[in-house]
């Protein structure tokens, strides 16, 4: 029916591509056989892939679901197709995926074949996503570069020498290279947001428990968040859609009035809207970076926002708070993979079951899950938790009401997603605390479980910088609104403007 | 509070938390936890004596469901699986009394 000719497949959005199948000018057979092309063109370049769905059950179901489409368009119900109906994607390799591999980048889940799937891949499934390929990740999501990874670092598409950013780098790089329409990500202090600046594509990280953690591989359980990175405000907003939601295998999912984030409830455009600049934020940017930051914002008055000054001093104690929670809670988490139910095991030469343990632990575990287990033991341990643990939760509650202070003044906050573009391969990953310096802005919105979105905002020397924005708990219309109004005007200003990351990685 | 942990105390934390360490191993983590710990030290200086604790962000409390038995929707082999050694429908493990 259609002609691969006529009809421009790359770097579509959501609803083009659903447009282009509901009016039958395009199948999703085609669709994921482009996808599958671009992964095999781009995919050695990018090195961003570490499972691929069986490429034979892929074409099946994507067979199978233009056969509903057709359908549905024959009997005069074109409206019943899901926007996401026949959308190929791609997922972190956090989410466990029944009958594909699942490591979370890690040695001690290597060939580890998840025996169910997490409930946002099986939400997924039921409206008709089509699962391409898992993605790579710092391992466990311990870290901001992807090079954690137990097995590969990735490439940033837009400079193949940088990082991707991470851990969800894989999803964000294969997202900018055009692999896939979007892919899902998990965020414990910035790990959607950061990769998503990174590269130069949107992240959205939801309140918590707006989403579904079940089957999703635990980092830190208090903080720990599931969200989309694609290619813009609106492909997120379907996203967001169609994966929250209560879910009674996770007791920490929370219910909200409205869950039509693809339909935005606020008035549209930046006029008349509330936004706080955020003092803590500025103050650790170097020349350029705050000139591009301060570009973001003259752009956003000339547009009609009123923008403020707002003040959030405990700001200055999160990175702590969040090396101390995070790490605690990680080695709780990573207790389980003790060699004996799944996962690599030393048992089959372990003297006893201590050695087991000791051994499969030793040998599973990279350098920095090593580490954040050993500081997070010690946190938890006798003589030491009031001091670390204890302490860190109390700050958490400073962070939490400075944050609700904030927006009884803004309806949104800013600031940059991250203090630089991405770094070198390399660069930064001989010393873990000038690491942790990267998540300094982004940790904030964890500990206060506020849904906070990473826009593409500019460039520097050709890389894409992000524009942070983050809403109250339950903000996500307001925070998709401003979102969509800053995305919207920018491309309206079209090359004119700095605000808009035009750049397509040259691959 | 210090800059450096010694290596028995790293000793004995890796023992809590189950993990061998080579001795190389031990040594580089004395100084990098040393760093770390001295990093998160800044939380000290401020004063949360009259500060409630934050474990859980939404204001969820007890979330209960009814005790109720339901089906498992996995068949015991898919669970057994990825267990490294099994005998009889069960995972084997080392002897754990002598």
């Amino acid at each position: 029916m259609s002609d691969k000719n006529t009809t421009n497949l790359s770097y579509l959005s959501i609803r083009q591509a659903h447009d282009l199948l509901v009016e039958g000018k395009l199948t999703a057979s085609e669709l994921t056989k482009y996808y599958l092309a671009r992964l095999a063109e781009i995919d050695p370049k990018i090195q961003a892939v570490l499972a691929r769905v069986d490429e034979a059950a892929v074409l099946k179901r994507a067979a199978d679901i233009d056969t509903q489409i057709t359908a549905k368009r024959k009997t005069g119900h074109p409206e019943k197709i899901h926007l996401l109906e026949g959308i190929p994607y791609t997922a972190k390799d956090m989410f466990l995926t029944r009958g594909t591999a699942t490591t979370a980048a890690s040695k001690i889940l290597e060939g580890f074949m998840p025996p169910y799937s997490a409930t946002v891949i099986d939400r997924l499934e039921a409206v008709g996503a089509i699962l391409l390929a898992k993605v790579n990740q710092d391992e466990f999501g311990h870290g901001g570069s992807t090079e954690n990874s137990a097995y590969h670092p990735t490439h940033n598409p837009h400079d193949l020498k940088r990082v991707p950013g991470g851990s969800s780098g894989g999803s964000a790089a294969v997202v900018a290279a055009d692999v896939g329409l979007f892919s899902l990500g998990t965020d414990t202090g910035g790990s959607i947001r950061q990769p998503a600046a990174f590269c130069g594509v949107v992240g959205l990280k939801p309140t918590y428990g707006v989403v579904s953690r079940y089957g999703v591989v635990a980092m830190a359980s208090s903080l720990d968040c599931i969200g989309p990175i694609a290619r813009s405000a609106d492909d997120a907003s379907i996203v967001l859609e169609a994966i929250a939601g209560r879910d009674p295998h996770d007791a920490t999912t929370i219910e909200v009035d409205d869950y039509q984030f693809s339909r935005s409830t606020s008035p549209d455009g930046l006029k008349g809207r509330k936004i706080g600049l955020i003092a803590e934020y500025l103050e650790g940017l170097d020349d350029t970076n705050r000139a591009v930051f301060e570009e973001d914002v003259e752009f956003l008055r000339a547009h009609g926002a009123e923008v403020s000054t707002v003040s959030l001093p405990s700001l200055k104690l999160a990175l702590a708070a969040y090396y101390v929670l995070t790490p605690s809670e990680i080695s709780s988490n990573l207790s389980r993979y003790d060699g004996i139910r799944y996962g690599h095991s030393a048992q089959a030469t372990a003297a006893d079951l201590t050695q087991t343990y000791l051994q499969s632990r030793a040998e599973g575990f990279g350098a920095e899950a090593k580490r954040r287990i050993m500081i997070g033991t010690y946190a938890l341990s006798a003589g030491y938790y009031e001091a670390y643990y204890q302490k860190a939760m109390r700050v958490r509650t400073l962070i939490c009401q400075d944050f609700m202070q904030a927006f009884e003044q803004v309806d949104v906050l800013i600031g940059p997603t991250t203090p630089a573009p991405a770094f070198a391969l390399g660069s930064e990953n001989h010393d873990p605390v000038t690491m942790y310096l990267n998540d300094i802005m982004t940790v904030a919105a964890n500990l206060a479980g506020v849904p906070a979105i990473s826009m593409p905002a500019g460039e520097i020397e050709g890389l894409p910088v992000g524009l942070q924005i983050m809403a109250a708990q339950r903000g996500e219309h307001e925070l998709l609104a401003v979102a969509r109004a800053f995305e919207s005007e920018a491309e309206e200003s079209g090359a004119e403007s700095p605000h808009v990351s035009t750049a397509r990685p040259e691959l | 509070m210090m800059a450096k942990l010694s290596t028995d105390e790293v000793r004995r934390i890796a023992n809590l938390a189950r993990l061998g360490l080579s001795d190389d191993e031990l040594g580089a983590m004395s100084t990098q936890l040393g760093a770390i710990l001295e990093f998160v030290d800044v939380l000290q200086t401020t004063d949360t004596t009259d500060v409630e604790v934050t474990s859980q962000v939404t204001g969820l409390i007890d979330v209960l469901r009814p005790d109720e038995v339901r089906p498992c929707e996995i068949s015991r082999n898919d669970l057994l699986a990825n267990a490294p050694a099994v005998e009889k429908g069960f995972v084997k493990v080392k002897r754990i009394l002598e």
